[in-house]
């Protein structure tokens, strides 16, 4: 079966004594997408990317790069590059000998390599800097001189491993839409892999939620934020308020939960009976100050803000509410009558059943 | 913090010592000689007669006079260099003091030897060396593996090929010098020509060298690469030989065609010497007889006691008649004063011996 | 600075300066002084160049000196090939406990003295030694074999007593090199060679430099191990040195060969430097 994709993983799964790191994990990865694996630490994330660049080899199944099986194919003949988590700039070469290396190591003359080096760092905006060392540089400029290594070798697949991590949270937020620009204008095919759900919502083509070895769910980031398809996705993409609860009624995918307090919500979930999980966006709890607001909606209740988390356009509210053990948390729209709402202050909130997922426990 | 009675007991410890320490410095005689030369029942005995302790230290003729030349004579009280290697060394470092001879009871040593020795150590009307223990350096020689080796050019012939040593020395010169028909010491005066004589037989030694299995230094490696076989023929000390014949009668000490050489080895008191009196208690306590004789026979050599040869066990006179038959002992080449300036010729002459290959 | 806390710095670093003074700068001042006296008479000194011209014009001295460098570059280049494998295998490969024991492996030899060492190798490759039995028991030689004084006795003597001072800074320098970058390495194609040549070398540098130093400082200052692994041709300068001071009563030219030693071994360390580029700063910080 002739395949068009860059990347197939298939059934690939790797044991470390009784511990599977990577569970018969499958997916595929098309030329020029921008894909992306998510998952806390220890999921097993890095150890499929170190498969998938040579440093391990599976247990079993195959990786396949242009429909060619990679399997025993050492780390320095496979058409992958890998921009490492510490970046692993070489320190006792020049900026213009870290982006030359992978060329002179495949027989590319020295002249050539340097020409070429000079206009790969010319393209990521480092014009110039070919003679300065690498410890002189910034943080943002050594993740593109890392980048421009890989590139410049004009591999099938760049594996980013998580290189965003070291940075501070202003030049990450700048990185993850440089990195995302410089895909674009390469053209070529991303594999990148983080803990962190906003890189991987604002970057990517398609996300791989993995946990416990194993895919959860991929889909586009929209898909995985709003239509989260287990109780780990809905957690672990996006801020989310969760409860727990029991199915009291369920049909055609409406159900009913009530929790300990004997509240009910209704949502919409294939569960039908038993403990369940119920999610629910920020974004999607409605406010309003008096019930009337509100009416529409299949869950009404009463509270009192505790607290006023002000963070600019993602300032949310966290709502003391009867019936429920923790604080509901809110979206706080920066304009209207409740923008400046203070704490102790009575509202009303509420959300549609089609806002709460529910998940059997 | 030490308790009060803590503090009184270390301070009389300390004191303690302090009195142990002076006792001692004025009861000690340091000693500076060769090995076996001052056997611990010996020692003993002469502690327990005098009540003086005797320190000793091992070394040779060379450590001896460069650890009193980086003094300047102090460190010990009575030291035991060979009588050649006494006017030089004083003329050159004025290491020693002359002796008393009127502390030194004469009538102890053999006189010839004596009155050889005075002569030999005389430097500016004075005396600076007695004789104490004498013997000769000549051929050990496994006389199964090696029948053939009887003078010192044997040890370059082609039947002990790698399996002959000597030492990188000056007695190894003297010695190749006789037996290749030279006198070195009647050129002793004459610089020139004794460098010339000298690089004759460096060049003999150079064309032997071949020959060598190890140029050896301590008498124990000596010894033991004659008992296995790895060497099996040497030139060394009569008492090496003797004690490996006592062992192994196949290997035995030949007094060599060309002449045995004859060395003494003396008492000398160093020019800062603490303790003079404890130094001349000792000499004369070690020529009396029955101490010199047990003396003697512990070094495995002959002492220079007035007597003391009819005191000493059979065994050693046995191999000495064996190896010294009487034109053997008149054939015996005694070493003369080694004149300063003498050595440096020498010394290049065996740095080029070892340097080249 | 107050005069109390300048008197106080003073105090501080006086075990310091007394310690280079008294055990090290005083010493050298008087051999250097030393080897400027020529002999005129017994007892009878004057100022002179001659002990240094005498070294110049007599082959035998500067070919010894010239043998021992040689050697001792070569005794530094064999231990730096043999050490680099082993230190990379401690400080990559080896963890924890393993680690542990194969430090204290390498340090286990310097527990005896340099002496026994070198006459434990004397037991092992003498002709009635264990090697040379072997050799004839397993019908590889029909004789006995005398593996000791020569050259290649004196070599193996000296790698041996130098390894350990080569593989703890080489370790040293090796464990701070990030995985990663040797990853990285490969990942773009960098063979084995490749990564080697041009990524663990050169991090390596500063330690190899350094444990070439320290190796070839204690070989060409030894000098138990050439007299007697080397037996009748094995002679080393600090031989001569020897000479000159205790068989020859010679000091002066002892004094003058020291001085030399010292300045072969500083030209060659300061050569070294140069030709790796590297300063001697970082290369004592990795010693």
């Amino acid at each position: 079966m002739a395949s068009s994709n860059d990347l197939d993983i298939v059934r690939v799964t790797k044991q470390f004594g009784a511990h599977f790191a990577v569970n018969d994990v499958t997916f595929s990865v098309a030329p020029g997408e921008f894909f992306s694996i998510l998952g806390p630490s220890g999921c097993g994330k890095t150890t499929l990317m170190r498969m998938i660049a040579g440093f391990e080899n599976p247990t079993s199944g195959d990786i396949r790069i242009r429909d060619k099986s990679m399997i025993g194919v050492p780390a320095n003949r496979r058409p992958v590059n890998m921009v490492f988590q510490s970046l692993a700039l070489f320190p006792m070469m020049s900026v213009g000998e870290n982006v030359a290396y992978g060329m002179t190591c495949r027989g590319v003359g020295r002249a050539e390599a340097d020409e070429r080096a000079t206009r790969m760092l010319e393209r990521v905006g480092l014009k110039g800097f070919g003679d300065r060392q690498v410890t002189a540089l910034s943080g943002g400029q050594r993740q593109r001189v890392a980048i421009a290594r890989c590139l410049v070798l004009e591999p099938t697949l760049v594996l980013l491993d998580e290189p965003l991590g070291a940075l501070d949270l202003k030049l990450r937020e700048h990185m993850k839409i440089e990195l995302k620009q410089l895909q674009g204008t390469f053209n070529t095919t991303f594999a990148y892999i983080t803990h962190d759900q906003s890189e991987a919502l604002v970057m990517s083509d398609r996300i791989a939620v993995m946990n416990q070895g194993r895919f959860e769910q991929v889909g586009n980031p929209r898909e995985l934020y709003h239509n989260p398809g287990t109780p780990f996705v809905a957690s672990f993409v996006g801020e989310t308020n969760r409860w727990q609860g029991a199915v009291s009624a369920g049909s055609n995918g409406a159900v009913t939960v009530r929790l300990p307090s004997g509240v009910s919500l209704h949502g919409q979930g294939q569960a039908v009976a038993g403990d369940a999980l119920c999610f629910a966006r920020p974004e999607a709890i409605a406010l309003a100050s008096d019930a009337a607001g509100l009416s529409a909606l299949s869950n009404r209740f009463e509270g009192r803000v505790s607290a006023v988390l002000f963070d600019g356009a993602n300032s949310s509210l966290l709502i003391d509410t009867p019936g429920f053990g923790q604080p509901v948390r809110a979206v706080l729209p920066q304009a209207g009558a409740l923008a400046g709402i203070n704490v102790g202050a009575p509202i009303h909130l509420g959300w549609s059943s089609d806002a709460m997922k529910v998940f059997a426990a | 913090m030490l308790t009060k009675r803590a503090s009184l007991k270390l301070a009389t410890a300390f004191a303690a010592l302090m009195v142990a320490g002076s006792a001692q410095a004025a009861e000690k005689l340091r000693l500076l000689t060769w090995a076996d030369y001052a056997p611990a029942d010996i020692v003993q005995q002469f502690t327990k007669e005098t009540g003086i302790e005797v320190e000793i230290t091992l070394s040779n003729n060379e450590e001896m006079i460069s650890k009193l030349r980086a003094t300047q004579g102090a460190g010990f009280d009575l030291v035991q260099p060979s009588q050649d290697r006494i006017a030089g060394p004083q003329q050159e470092f004025g290491i020693y003091k002359p002796l008393d001879l009127a502390k030194l009871k004469s009538d102890l040593f053999i006189a010839s030897m004596l009155e050889a020795t005075k002569k030999n150590t005389t430097l500016g009307g004075k005396v600076y060396g007695v004789p104490h223990i004498w013997g000769t350096d000549g051929l050990v020689v496994n006389t199964k593996a090696a029948p053939a080796v009887a003078d010192y050019n044997d040890l370059c012939a082609p039947a002990v090929a790698g399996k002959a040593s000597f030492r990188a020395k000056r007695p190894t010169l003297i010695a190749f010098a006789f037996a290749n028909g030279m006198d070195p010491f009647a050129s002793y005066g004459d610089a020139k020509a004794y460098a010339a004589m000298m690089d004759k037989v460096g060049a003999k030694l150079a064309e032997c060298k071949k020959n060598v299995k190890f140029f050896w230094d301590g008498k124990d490696q000596l010894l033991n690469a004659l008992r296995t076989g790895e060497v099996v023929a040497a030139m060394a000390w009569d008492t090496g030989g003797w004690k490996l014949n006592s062992e192994n009668p196949e290997i035995k000490f030949i007094a060599p065609r060309s002449g045995a050489l004859g060395w003494i080895d003396t008492f000398a008191i160093p020019a800062k010497g603490r303790n003079d009196d404890a130094a001349y208690k000792w000499i004369n306590f070690n020529m009396r007889p029955e101490i010199a004789a047990k003396v003697a026979a512990a070094a495995g050599n002959f002492t220079a006691s007035n007597g003391a040869d009819k005191l000493m066990q059979g065994k050693l006179k046995e191999q000495f008649a064996e190896s010294f038959p009487k034109a053997a002992i008149d054939n015996i080449k005694w070493y003369p004063a080694v004149p300063a300036g003498i050595e440096e010729i020498e010394g290049k002459v065996l740095d080029r011996l070892k340097a080249g290959s | 600075m107050t005069t109390a806390q300048r008197l106080t710095l003073f105090l501080m670093m006086a075990p310091a300066i007394l310690w280079l003074g008294v055990l090290i700068v005083l010493p050298h001042v008087e051999i250097l002084i030393l080897s400027f006296s020529e002999r005129v008479a017994p007892r009878v000194y004057q100022f002179g160049f001659g002990n240094y011209l005498e070294f110049f014009t007599e082959p035998l001295y500067w070919r010894t000196f010239a043998r021992t460098a040689i050697m001792s570059i070569l005794v530094t280049a064999i231990t730096l090939v043999l050490a680099f494998p082993i230190a990379l295998y401690i400080a990559r490969v080896a963890q924890g406990r393993v680690k542990a024991m194969l430090l204290l492996l390498c340090l286990l030899p310097f527990w005896v003295s340099e002496l026994v060492r070198t006459l434990g190798w004397m037991m092992l490759l003498r002709e009635t030694g264990i090697i040379s039995y072997m050799l004839r028991m397993t019908g590889l030689a029909d004789q006995p074999v005398e593996l000791l004084y020569n050259d290649g006795a004196v070599i193996l003597g000296l790698v041996y007593g130098g390894l350990l001072f080569m593989i703890v800074p080489l370790a040293n320098a090796l464990e701070s090199l990030d995985p990663s970058v040797v990853e990285a390495g490969y990942d773009l194609g960098g063979s084995r060679w490749t990564v080697l040549r041009r990524i663990v070398v050169p991090h390596a540098m500063p330690g190899i430099v350094a444990g070439s130093i320290i190796v070839f400082m204690l070989t060409v200052g030894n000098f138990a191990t050439p007299v007697l692994l080397g037996g009748k041709n094995g002679l080393w300068f600090t031989e001569q040195i020897y000479a000159q001071f205790i068989t020859r009563f010679n000091w002066p030219q002892g004094a003058a060969f020291g001085m030399l030693l010292l300045l072969l071994s500083s030209a060659i360390v300061w050569a070294g430097l140069r030709l790796t580029r590297q300063g001697l700063g970082t290369t004592l910080r990795q010693a």
